[in-house]
C-alpha cells in the first residue's frame, strides 16, 4: 500500500486514523488537533474560571495522565493562569495502586504540578486490602466506588480546590449511557453525559471562602475524546502511564458495555460518539432528570449527585474482563439496599407524592427521589419505584416496606429508602439523600465485624 | 524459501503482562507462512501467540482470529488501517506495536 500523506499538512506520511471522521493525519498534527479540541470543549462550555484552582483527579492511567499532560499545555499555551494541582486517591491495593502512585510522582515531576494523595486508611480507617480481607472479593468495587467519590472530594478540600477534573472519555461516556439503558434508567443519563457534574452544597459556604467537600465541582474535559485518541496521545507524545488491571474482581455488567463499545467501534467507529451524542440528547428528553436544572433552579439537583459514585468507575473498575461469576456489584447492591431498608424506624412509611401531574409524569418510575428532589426536605419521602402503573398518581400512598421487600422484584439501586431527604449525612456531613450516607452505611458494617475504636470517616472538610 | 524476517515487536498499555512482563521484543519470523506466501500481520499474529506468549489467556490479545477489538496495532508508528491492517506484508526490522487501550484508566 503506498504511504497515505498527512491530510492537513500534505507532508508528512499519515499516521493517525481518526475514528471520529476518518481523517488521515500525521503524528505532529494530530497532537495539534486533539490539544485544540480538547480546548474548544472547554471554552465552549465554560468550563473554568481565570485564575480558578483546579485539581487533576490523577490514577497514574492513560486517561488522566493525558488529561494533566493536555491541561498543563493548554494552560500555558492559552495563558488560562489555572492553578493546577494533581489529586491521588490510595485504595491500599498492594501490588496495584502502589505502582500506579509511583507514575502519578513521575508525572508531578514531568508536569511541574504539585500533587496531593489521600488515602482510604486515612479517611476511613480501612485500607480496599483490608475491606476485602474482610468482605471477600465479590462486591468489593462497590465499597471502592463509594469511598473513591468522597476522597477525591474530601481530598480536593483539604487543598482548598472546587473543582475536580476527572479523565473520562468518550467510550467511559458512551459505556455508561448503554448501561443505563439497558438497565431502563434514563433519569440518570444526564449525569453520564453532563460535562460538569456537580455536587452542590446543602450547606451555605464557609464564612472564611474556604471549600468545604461538599461543594466540590466535578467535569470531565476529556468526555469528547475517543479512548483510541488518548493512547495514541500518550503514545506519540511518549507519556509514561501505568497500565494494570485492578487486581480485585471487576464488574462484569460494565465490563460486557465495554465489550460491546469496542465491537462497535471495530466496525464504525463513529458509533462511539454517536452513542454519547445520542445520550446528550435523550437526557434532554427525560423529565425533570437531574442534569435540567443546571445552576438555574437551586437545590433540585442536589440529590441526583449521591448515586454517582457508582456510575463513574475510575481508576482500576471499569476492568474489560467478563470471568466474574456473578454481578458483584448487583450483589452488593442488594445488600446496601437492604441495610438502608432495615434503618427505617417502621414497617409503614407515608409516601407523599405531589399532585402536579407534570411531576407525577416525570417520575419515570424509577429515580423519583431526582424528579422529587426540589421537595422541600421531610416532604420528599418516596417509595414508588417499583410501581410501573398509574397508581403512583396519588398524592398520599402509604407504604409497607415490609411487603416491598416480599414482592419478589429484585431491588434496585434506587429503591425506596424510607429516611430519604435532600441533604448532609448525619455521622459525617457528606451529600446524601439518605440519613446517613453509603459510605458510613458500609463503614457500620465494615467496623462491627472489626470491633475498634474511634473510627470516623474523618479527615478535613 | 524466503529468509527470515526479523522484526521489533512491543507490547504495551497492558499487554505486556502477557509477553513475560516485558515491553519490547527483537524477534525472527519465517518469511513464508505454511501456504508459501509472503508473511503478513495476521501471520505474526499467530506466530506470536504460539511462539512468544507464555500466558495462556490468549483471548486476552486474539479473538476471532484478530487481535482483541481495544487493541491498537501500530507498524512503523502508523495505524495499522492505513498499512493494510492484517494483510501488510512485513518488511525487515519493521517495528510493530501492540496497545491496549482496555487497562486501568
Ligand atoms: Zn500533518
Ligand atoms: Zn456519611
Amino acid at each position: 500500500m503506498p504511504p497515505h500523506q498527512c491530510e492537513i499538512c500534505k507532508i508528512t506520511r499519515a499516521q493517525v486514523l481518526r475514528p471520529k471522521n476518518g481523517q488521515r493525519i500525521c503524528s505532529a498534527c494530530f497532537i495539534a488537533l486533539f490539544e485544540s479540541e480538547v480546548a474548544v470543549t472547554i471554552t465552549s462550555t465554560n468550563l473554568f474560571q481565570p485564575g480558578e484552582r483546579v485539581a487533576i483527579g490523577a490514577s497514574g492511567g492513560k486517561d488522566s495522565t493525558v488529561l494533566a499532560s493536555v491541561l498543563k499545555t493548554l494552560n500555558d499555551r492559552h495563558g488560562w493562569n489555572l492553578d493546577l494541582v494533581l489529586l491521588s486517591v490510595d485504595e491500599g491495593i498492594q501490588g496495584y495502586r502502589d505502582h500506579s502512585l509511583e507514575a502519578v510522582k513521575r508525572n508531578s515531576a514531568d508536569l511541574d504540578l504539585p500533587l496531593k494523595i489521600v488515602s482510604y486508611e486515612e479517611l476511613y480507617g480501612w485500607s480496599m486490602d483490608q475491606v476485602v480481607a474482610q468482605v471477600g472479593k465479590k462486591g468489593n468495587c462497590t465499597y471502592c466506588g463509594v469511598f473513591r467519590r468522597q476522597a477525591l472530594d474530601r481530598g480536593a478540600a483539604m487543598l482548598n480546590v472546587g473543582h475536580v477534573v476527572t479523565g473520562h472519555n468518550a467510550d467511559d461516556v458512551a459505556e455508561t449511557v448503554l448501561m443505563n439503558l439497558l438497565r431502563g434508567d434514563l433519569p440518570r443519563l444526564s449525569r453520564a453525559t453532563s460535562i460538569i457534574t456537580s455536587t452542590p452544597s446543602a450547606a451555605p459556604p464557609k464564612d472564611d471562602g474556604a471549600v468545604s467537600f461538599t461543594n466540590v465541582k466535578r467535569s470531565k474535559p476529556l468526555m469528547y475524546a475517543y479512548e483510541k485518541e488518548i493512547v495514541l496521545y500518550a503514545h506519540h507524545k511518549k507519556l509514561d502511564y501505568f497500565s494494570t488491571e485492578c487486581i480485585y474482581s471487576p464488574e462484569a455488567f460494565r465490563g460486557s458495555a465495554r465489550t460491546l463499545i469496542k465491537n462497535l467501534e471495530r466496525i464504525r467507529p463513529e458509533s462511539i460518539l454517536d452513542v454519547v451524542r445520542s445520550g446528550v440528547d435523550m437526557a434532554k428528553l427525560v423529565p425533570g432528570a437531574d442534569g435540567k436544572c443546571k445552576g438555574a433552579c437551586g437545590d433540585s439537583k442536589a440529590a441526583g449527585s449521591t448515586n454517582a459514585a457508582e456510575e463513574e468507575a475510575e481508576g482500576g473498575c471499569g476492568s474489560s474482563n467478563t470471568n466474574s461469576g456473578g454481578d458483584s456489584m448487583v450483589e452488593m447492591e442488594k445488600k446496601l439496599q437492604q441495610d438502608e431498608r432495615t434503618e427505617a424506624n417502621g414497617p409503614e412509611t407515608e409516601v407523599t407524592l405531589p399532585a402536579n401531574p407534570k411531576e407525577t409524569v416525570s417520575i419515570g418510575v424509577r429515580h423519583s427521589h431526582e424528579a422529587y428532589s426540589s421537595l422541600p426536605p421531610d416532604d420528599g419521602i418516596y417509595g414508588q419505584n417499583h410501581e410501573k402503573n398509574g397508581a403512583s398518581k396519588a398524592t398520599a400512598v402509604p407504604i409497607r416496606t415490609k411487603q416491598e421487600k416480599k414482592s419478589g422484584r429484585k431491588p434496585t439501586r434506587d429503591a425506596a429508602a424510607p429516611k430519604q431527604r435532600l441533604g448532609q449525612c448525619e455521622r459525617c456531613g457528606y451529600l446524601s439523600s439518605q440519613s446517613v450516607c453509603k459510605a458510613c452505611v458500609l463503614l457500620e458494617g465494615l467496623n462491627k465485624a472489626r470491633p475498634r475504636t474511634g473510627v470516623e470517616v474523618g479527615g478535613g472538610g | 524459501m524466503a529468509d527470515p524476517i526479523p522484526l521489533t515487536v512491543e507490547f504495551t498499555g497492558g499487554l505486556e503482562m502477557l509477553f513475560s512482563d516485558q515491553r519490547k521484543h527483537k524477534i525472527s519470523i519465517p518469511g513464508q507462512d505454511e501456504d508459501g506466501s509472503a508473511s503478513n500481520v495476521a501471520y505474526l499474529i499467530h506466530w506470536l501467540c504460539d511462539n512468544l506468549m507464555k500466558d495462556p489467556r490468549k483471548e486476552m490479545f486474539v479473538l476471532d482470529d484478530s487481535v482483541r477489538p481495544g487493541v491498537l496495532v501500530l507498524i512503523n508508528d502508523s495505524d495499522w488501517e492505513l498499512e493494510g491492517e492484517a494483510n501488510y506484508e512485513l518488511q525487515p526490522n519493521d517495528n510493530v506495536v501492540f496497545v491496549s487501550t482496555l487497562h486501568g484508566g
